[in-house]
């Protein structure tokens, strides 16, 4: 066992992990954040997406010691100040981006990502970029719209309207 | 997954002496590597990360107009940091997997993986590349040796890769959705000298050249001048696909590559 350390939606936080433990494992057993899913094994579900630095990444695919001394973004960390809903997470809710919500973390933390990346992306640019991240419930179309309303943008109807 | 003890130097000297233990292999964006310790198919005792050694990060190109790649930069950064000088590996780069994927994800674990489905080992063979390890310099004609074998020897590490800059050079993948790797994929790039044409995804002896398309595309540099399909024999054969539907993509593909890079 090694001590890591690193800030966790900007509080500093610190825990015993082994060279195998998993960012995922550290931030939902280690620090009670069980907002990050894990939904395979394989690196392609994307339920567990974060930011690390800034960036996306899938906290299941990184060992927990090399992110040490980073800034870590999880899905507790996106709530306004007051503990309301951040856009992106009110765009879900608004337009019925979620159905059983598993996937819902990763979606919102990767749309954060692409939003700061791209803050006007085109409906094709929203899809592309959740390449990686697997929904089973929605067939996708209403996490486009609240992705899209998030951005400010016009929502394209889908083809069932 | 069977624990390991996970060391992170920060120069090429010490990740080469912590190499020299037991069991011990680096450990590049894990996008690979961590998947399959998930499935106990990998149980190193040491893990070597390159992600804190900054001589092995980053793209530039040097006096002699060659790109050169550092083994620990990301997929995401290659993306980036070589559209300007080298547009046609920066948009394969950006092909790769999905954007999490690209932030992690390593040329140099890429090309020691050599995945028979990989994109980058497309992109390098099709470059007539150098990969450069700690030790020595491996043309990548010498270097992909079939699925999943390269000529890295126990402990050596790819510091950086050396990409001659063509005069004309795309990527065509044709996605396999879902493991979004290429279902098979060609890298078209056209030198003074001639052209050359990697091809991903289609042989179980992994990525290869197909000299009939690069003869008759060195005499004439159109989609119209590439050859029939390739044999069929010794194409793989997988649930996405039939050797004969993989030959066909080899040949649509070629011509789509050659019409992009115009
Ligand atoms: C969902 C998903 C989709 C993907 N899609 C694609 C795709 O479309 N196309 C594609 O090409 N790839 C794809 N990949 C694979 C991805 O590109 C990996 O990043 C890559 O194969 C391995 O790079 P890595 O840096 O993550 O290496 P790791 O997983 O860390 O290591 C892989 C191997 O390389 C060795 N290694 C790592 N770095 C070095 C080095 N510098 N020198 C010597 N040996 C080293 C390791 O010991 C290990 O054996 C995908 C992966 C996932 C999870
Ligand atoms: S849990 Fe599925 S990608 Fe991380
Ligand atoms: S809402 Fe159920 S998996 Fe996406």
């Amino acid at each position: 066992m090694t001590s890591v350390s690193m800030t966790v939606n900007g509080k500093p936080v610190s825990g015993d992990v082994e060279g195998r433990t998993l960012l995922s494992s550290f931030l939902r057993d280690g620090q009670g954040l069980t907002g990050t899913h894990v939904g395979c094994d394989t690196s392609q579900c994307g339920a567990c997406v974060v930011h690390v630095n800034g960036q996306a990444v899938k906290s299941c695919t990184m060992f927990a010691a090399e992110a040490a001394g980073a800034e870590v973004t999880t899905i507790e960390g996106m709530a306004n100040a007051d503990g309301s809903l951040g856009t992106i997470q009110q765009a879900f809710q608004d337009y019925h981006g979620l159905q059983c919500g598993f996937c819902t973390p990763g979606m919102v933390m990767s749309a954060a990502a692409l939003l700061a990346e791209n803050p006007s992306p085109s409906e094709a640019e929203v899809r592309h970029y959740l390449e990686g991240n697997i929904c089973r419930c929605t067939g996708y179309h209403n996490i486009v719209r609240a992705i899209m309303a998030a951005s400010g943008q016009e929502v394209p109807a889908v083809a069932a309207e | 997954m069977h624990n390991f003890e996970l060391v992170t130097p920060n120069s090429v000297a010490d990740a080469v002496s912590a190499l020299s233990g037991e069991d011990a292999q680096p450990l590049g964006g894990g996008q690979t590597l961590i998947p399959t310790m998930k499935q106990r198919l990998a149980a190193p005792a040491t893990l070597v990360s390159m992600g804190g050694i900054a001589e092995m990060v980053g793209v530039c190109v040097d006096d002699d107009g060659v790109m050169v790649i550092g083994g620990a930069t990301t997929h995401a950064q290659v993306a980036a940091d070589a559209s300007a000088s080298y547009p046609a590996l920066a948009a394969l780069a950006g092909q790769i997997g999905d954007p999490a994927v690209r932030n992690r994800g390593t040329i140099g674990g890429s090309l020691a993986n050599n995945d028979p489905a990989a994109c980058y080992p497309a992109g390098t063979l099709g470059s007539g590349a150098t990969i450069v390890t700690n030790a020595r310099e491996i043309a990548a004609d010498d270097f992909f040796q079939g699925l999943f074998e390269t000529a890295l020897d126990e402990g050596e590490i790819i510091t950086s890769v050396k990409f001659p800059i063509p005069e004309a050079a795309n990527y065509q993948k044709m996605l396999q959705p879902a493991s979004r790797f290429a279902l098979t994929g060609v890298f078209v790039a056209s030198f003074a000298g001639g052209v050359r044409v990697a091809v991903t995804g289609a042989s179980n002896e992994g990525v290869h050249r197909w000299s009939a398309a690069e003869a008759a595309l060195s005499a004439n540099f159109s989609a119209d001048a590439v050859p029939e399909a390739p044999s069929a024999d010794d194409l793989i054969s997988d649930l996405h696909g039939t050797p004969e539907y993989r030959a066909n993509l080899v040949k649509v593909l070629t011509g789509r590559a050659v019409a992009a890079a115009g």
